[in-house]
């Protein structure tokens, strides 16, 4: 029998919604989850896929903001959710662990970025 | 003040950041001697090429060799590491043993995840969710404050004598191969001797191997011989205070587990003189028992297993033969002066939390070690600076866990008072919506996820302490009865 960390989610449950207030960020055991955002027409656009090891919801732990995007399960996911307080107060002693996290969000603006630039190629070609 | 005023001032200092830790108004020239970190060559750094002995391969000294590989690594460093280990922990039983309880505690799992150390279910027994309080009046069931598994109940090595571990690995396995996959070398070898070769430590195996190295880090246990020969070395170091625990392996198979003992840790709250802490706690096949206090021995250890409420949780009440059982003595004094020029105890061999998380302590101890190495140098000043708060922290954040232990003997004690804790923590639980003063304050005591500081304070809210005093009134009316269904009413 598996034994396993976290809470165990499935496929189309939200883990987080847009525009909610958190008090934690997460960290994905195994599984994958998609990114949506809403959109004005009231749909929802995926802008990227998170898989194991990878951080989310770390923008509520440095800001008391909305979550900015729904994060859902795309199949059997277990997710560990870690504590605000927890985080905050081991940063304070050891402020390398924030280092994990700059990390996280270094990548996804490296994702950002490469978005943007083949968006902006797409529109000068057409 | 007028700037006049401080005219005699030289603010030139207040350009340097290596002046500003003094701040107790001595001149300048005393303090400097005693809190500068060492600056330049006199900070003794790691560089391209050097070498780092780490004497135990436990939680201590992989974290570390983990966390210092890693650290390097982002500076284009590349060194030499050998963890000194003899003992095989794939293998089962005292051979592979590293005699632990084997919790990893909430604030722990959530750390080593965002550090990037997954802990796999190969290597987790039972994830633990609730932690289930016995006392004489009966049994109150807390639950993690989200309803989600984090706490790991693990084994350090592959489990206890004659366990089929499968496809089960141990966490020191794990751990290991962690700092393996980052660049260290496992050494199967026992360290015998340490020594200085000039300004170098010398590290001396039985078989006669002997290494050279620029920092020798010992993550040993509290038992091993290297402790006191470091302390014979006149450095200033002085071995941990210890007592003596009981731990115990009991096979009731899974089923039982599950239907009698579930995805909780059971805690004892029990009037046994000597007796501080005892919890038993679920994994894949076996139960592991742990008992800490002043004198563990058989008696107290036979006292406890035939006492109402242990048997009680076991099937037909009674208490079946252990596969295998130990006394081994854990740290409840940090050691004094845990560094030296090149040398560092980390772990249970330098500062460890009294009674609770040690693997947590190892955690911080092990990371405040390599980055104080891998940023700052191995100089005694450099550590002195940049490793010893971690331990100072640890040790202050003891002082209070000691005050809140004695108090809780007074509980152990008192019928009164172990009724109105009872009441108090059994409403919460019953109640959605309820905050849980009491309940948070014994899940972190029990689970040593937060810093006893922490723990003390909340016990000082105002309203925490009338709701105390109003459940200690109603709990102890003559004809007042406790929750039910949850109590035993002898």
């Amino acid at each position: 029998m598996k034994e396993v960390l976290g809470k165990t989610y499935s496929a189309g449950d939200d883990i987080v919604r847009q525009g909610e207030v958190g008090d934690c960020m997460f960290v994905i055991q195994e599984g994958e989850a998609e990114v949506l955002i809403d959109g004005d027409d009231g749909g929802q656009t995926r802008v990227d896929v998170m898989r194991a090891g990878e951080v989310f919801g770390e923008m509520a732990i440095l800001e008391r903001q909305a979550r900015s995007a729904t994060v859902r399960a795309m199949g059997p996911m277990r997710v560990l959710t870690i504590d605000k307080k927890t985080f905050l107060r081991r940063v304070q002693e050891d402020p390398s662990l924030a280092f994990m996290v700059l990390k996280a969000m270094s990548n996804r603006v490296r994702k950002l970025d490469l978005e943007l630039a083949s968006l902006k190629a797409e529109r000068s070609s057409s | 003040m007028s700037p006049e005023a401080n005219s005699d001032v030289d603010l030139s200092a207040l350009a340097d950041p290596t002046m500003w830790s003094s701040g107790d108004g001595a001149p300048a020239e005393k303090t400097w001697t005693r809190k500068r970190p060492a600056s330049g060559s006199d900070r003794m750094p790691l560089e391209d090429g050097s070498r780092v002995a780490v004497i135990g391969g436990g939680p201590a000294g992989s974290m570390f060799s983990y966390f210092l590989l890693r650290t390097l690594a982002l500076t284009d460093t590349r060194i030499e590491l050998d963890i000194y280990e003899p003992r095989d922990f794939s293998l089962t039983g005292p051979a592979g043993c590293n005699h632990c309880g084997g919790v990893i505690s909430e604030s722990l799992v959530q750390l080593l995840a965002t550090e990037g150390i997954a802990i796999p279910s190969t290597v987790i027994q039972r994830g633990i969710d609730a932690y289930d309080l016995h006392m004489d009046i009966g049994t109150v069931q807390i639950r993690t404050p989200l309803n989600e598994k984090r706490i790991a109940a693990i084994y350090r090595s592959s489990g206890p004598r004659n366990a089929v571990s499968g496809s089960h690995i141990g966490f020191d396995r794990h751990l290991m191969d962690l700092a393996v996959d980052r660049g260290a070398r496992v050494v199967r070898k026992l360290v015998s001797r340490v020594s200085w070769m000039g300004d170098r430590p010398e590290v001396e195996c039985p078989d006669g191997h002997r290494g050279l190295y620029d920092l020798v880090v010992v993550a040993t246990g509290v038992n091993s011989a290297v402790l006191r020969m470091i302390e014979d070395l006149g450095l200033g170091y002085r071995t941990p205070g210890t007592i003596k625990t009981f731990i115990s392996e009991y096979p009731l198979g899974r089923e039982v587990l599950d239907r009698d003992f579930g995805n909780s840790m059971h805690v004892f709250l029990l009037d046994l003189p000597r007796l501080e802490f005892a919890a038993a706690i679920p994994k894949g096949e076996y139960l592991t028992v742990a008992m800490l206090g002043h004198g563990v021995d058989d008696a107290l250890v036979e006292s406890f297993l035939n006492s109402k409420e242990v048997r009680e949780c076991f099937p037909e009440a009674r208490v079946p033969q252990n596969a295998c059982h130990c006394f081994p003595r854990i740290n409840v004094q940090g050691a004094k002066r845990p560094y030296a020029d090149r040398l560092m105890m980390i772990g249970d061999a330098g500062v460890s939390r009294l009674y609770k998380d040690g693997i947590g302590a190892a955690y911080r101890t092990s990371k405040a070690a390599a980055m104080a190495a891998a940023l700052h140098g191995v100089s005694s000043d450099s550590l002195a600076a940049h490793f010893q708060p971690a331990c100072r922290a640890i040790t202050f954040d003891n002082a209070i866990g000691k005050f809140i232990f004695w108090v809780s003997h007074f509980i152990q004690k008192s019928r009164f008072l172990r009724k109105g804790v009872f009441r108090m923590t059994a409403y919460e639980q019953r109640t959605p919506g309820r905050k849980r003063r009491m309940s948070s304050v014994l899940w972190d005591l029990f689970t040593g996820s937060a810093p006893y500081r922490e723990v003390f304070l909340r016990t000082l809210h105002p309203v925490f302490l009338a709701t105390l005093v109003w459940n200690l009134v109603v709990a102890n009316l003559p004809g007042s009865t406790l929750p039910s269904g949850e109590i035993d009413a002898s």
